[in-house]
């Protein structure tokens, strides 16, 4: 189903609002411990929780090279030291998921089925605890519009990481394709976008900093148009 | 635009410039104060000597007030700071009757103005009572915590606890800082000002004339340590290291520089300490440095070849991210804030013990090349992450989200 214009924030084909956002973590106060206590507050723990830790940390202080695409993945690796659970966590990928509920239950799937494969790893102490953060964005309108694939090819370079962060991160929680917001517009500029659209997809959203992210992206678009 | 944000600009990226200001126009005109104990010496005053005046340039009311203590008050806060880091500390009376005095008439001197103010961060504990203290305001109240609270000593957390309660919001450096409160409690790390004396790029004369000035000679390896003199910075362990690696690398130098700042009574003892330990040895400079020697330590960071922050216990650890700007490669306590900042092998090591940095300071010794390649990491790493733009935005988005409303999603305008 192709998402409306109030999802994308845009108007529609002809016009691309361009918007930045800036994102603030939040404590939870929720701490794990161990595998189980994990679980556990995963039960609850509110869904922008769960957002945070699968993206949020692209605009947080974090260093450039992620070996986890998410943050309990991470932990089951570095905090917990179990592989398999590392392994199999950061497979997922959320875009797979109609919403954070979903993401929630495949989570909390994968968490069981390792607490049933290594009884022990509902009392085994990490060695660092998780900690729950939440985050808040707050989005604005940069006042910057677009009205065509040229056009965007020429303000790219000059976007903040906030924009980068809103438009090709943030837009897969919003839009039911799971896409991005360039994509999604481009795709509306009929069949000569069509591979440039096949080549944004192809820019993993999950692993470098969104410095990368925009450099790849202004890379493409450049070579695109030239 | 101003010609400081300009600058800003020009190692920040104006990018991130501009969406400073898209971001503060929708709080344009509001009144902001920073409240804190001391106007030099410390992160805190650091940070507020720029942050203060950048929310003024983003179009922000901002002013920074200090209140006034005695001596008492002062071994009181400093127990209070003790205690939130986790040592176990008596608090005499005489201390906490002489706390809630002096912000009893700080708060008479101030209490028009922050009762009319939109905004009001009150900095760590010593200021904390002043919000009791102004029955009618009428802005948001944020108390902003620089200490590592992960494990306070429980008595001292309770009796401030019942301070910061009735705070809108608070922020903690760290999510593992924070502790139980009714309130939102968001994550901030501090920062550093690129543009600041302590951070400038300085020409190779200024910093040879500043090893000259010491005695320190500049062919040969240079380990520094800037901090406080203080326990939790543990500079005997930072001796204990150097002497570790003085029988691998004979020609090792030690630089422990440090200032006290006026609400820190306990510096001059640990500084007795610490020249009983290094006394006749010749390659440990021990200097205690004016609060406004902000290049000498700048030359100091850029000269040496590793900088060490063996901290047991630390708020963030800001002479951290000086080092790592200056490409430098640390090694630091595995502790606080410096767990952000040091990452094994990429921009530096996080270390346990005096045998661990002195571990590591060996191996970098021992392969020079790593010491260029994880310092330019490091250097990144900061710009990214550290820098008082990135700073200055989240103060920017934390207010936002007070005016606008706690939702999760905030669309402005």
């Amino acid at each position: 189903m192709c998402p409306s214009a109030e999802q994308t924030g845009n108007p529609g084909p002809d016009v691309f609002e361009l918007k930045d956002c800036a994102l603030i973590a939040i404590a939870t106060g929720h701490r794990a411990v161990n595998l189980k206590e994990l679980r556990d507050i995963l039960t609850v723990i509110s869904p922008d929780s769960i957002y945070y830790h699968f993206w949020g940390g692209l605009l947080q202080p974090r260093f450039e090279e992620r070996e986890y695409n998410n943050d309990f993945a991470a932990w089951a690796w570095y905090g917990m030291h179990d592989a398999t659970l590392a392994e199999r966590l950061a497979v997922i990928d959320p875009t797979d998921f109609a919403d954070l509920e979903d993401l929630r239950q495949e989570l909390l799937e994968i968490m069981e089925e390792r607490l049933d494969e290594q009884g022990y790893l509902s009392w085994l102490q990490a060695s660092s605890r998780f900690e729950f953060i939440r985050s808040q964005i707050v989005i604005f309108d940069t006042g910057n519009r677009v009205d065509s694939p040229e056009k965007l090819a020429e303000l790219l370079p000059g976007l903040s990481t906030g924009s980068i962060f809103y438009h090709f991160i943030d837009a897969r929680r919003r839009l039911d394709s799971g896409g991005d917001d360039f994509s999604f517009w481009l795709s509306g500029h009929g069949e000569r976008c069509s591979e440039l659209c096949r080549q944004f997809a192809g820019v993993d959203p999950y692993f470098g900093s969104l410095h990368q992210i925009k450099d790849q992206l202004v890379k493409i678009i450049t070579n695109f148009f030239a | 635009m101003t010609s400081q944000l300009e600058a800003y600009g020009r190692v920040a990226g104006q990018d991130v410039i501009d969406h400073l200001f898209q971001l503060s126009r929708p709080l344009t005109g509001l009144k902001v104060i920073h409240v804190n104990s001391t106007r030099v010496g410390g992160g805190v005053a650091e940070i507020l000597e720029k942050l203060v005046p950048l929310m003024q340039e983003v179009g922000i009311e901002t002013s920074w007030e200090v209140i006034e203590g005695n001596e008492t008050f002062y071994q009181c806060t400093k127990g209070m700071h003790n205690g939130l880091q986790g040592n176990h500390v008596r608090i005499p009376e005489a201390q906490i009757a002489a706390y809630e005095e002096v912000n009893r008439t700080n708060a008479e001197l101030m209490r028009e103005k922050l009762e009319a103010a939109d905004y009001v961060f009150i900095h760590d504990p010593q200021p904390a009572p002043l919000l009791s203290l102004c029955p009618n305001r009428r802005g948001e109240w944020v108390w902003r915590c620089h200490i590592d609270a992960s494990h306070p000593y429980r008595p001292v957390w309770k009796y401030l606890r019942r301070f910061v309660r009735d705070y809108d919001a608070s922020i903690f450096s760290l999510a593992e800082f924070a502790q139980m409160l009714p309130h939102p409690q968001y994550i901030i790390p501090p920062s550093i000002d690129p543009l600041s004396e302590k951070n400038i790029d300085l020409d190779d004369g200024e910093i040879a004339a500043v090893l000259a000035e010491f005695d320190i000679d500049p062919e040969r390896p240079l380990l520094v340590q800037v901090s406080r003199f203080d326990r939790f910075k543990d500079p005997l362990g930072v001796i204990q290291a150097y002497k570790l690696v003085k029988k691998f690398v004979p020609a090792v130098q030690l630089v422990l520089a440090g200032g006290s700042a006026t609400d820190d009574p306990e510096g001059e003892q640990v500084l007795r300490e610490v020249q009983d330990n290094s006394a006749g040895d010749p390659d440990i400079h021990v200097l205690l440095l004016p609060p406004d020697a902000h290049r000498t330590i700048n030359a100091l960071q850029r000269a040496a070849h590793i900088v060490l922050q063996k901290s047991v216990k630390e708020g963030f650890g800001l002479t951290v991210t000086e080092a790592m700007w200056k490409g430098k490669p640390v090694i630091g306590g595995d502790t606080g804030g410096i767990r952000l900042q040091v990452i094994n092998f990429n921009t530096g090591f996080r270390v346990n013990t005096p045998e661990g940095a002195a571990l590591r300071i060996r191996y970098l010794f021992h392969n020079r090349k790593k010491i260029e390649e994880i310092g330019l990491k490091a250097r990144e790493f900061v710009r990214d992450n550290f820098l008082i733009t990135r700073h200055l935005r989240e103060y920017l988005t934390l207010m936002s989200s007070l005016h606008f409303g706690g939702r999760d999603r905030i669309e402005l305008g």
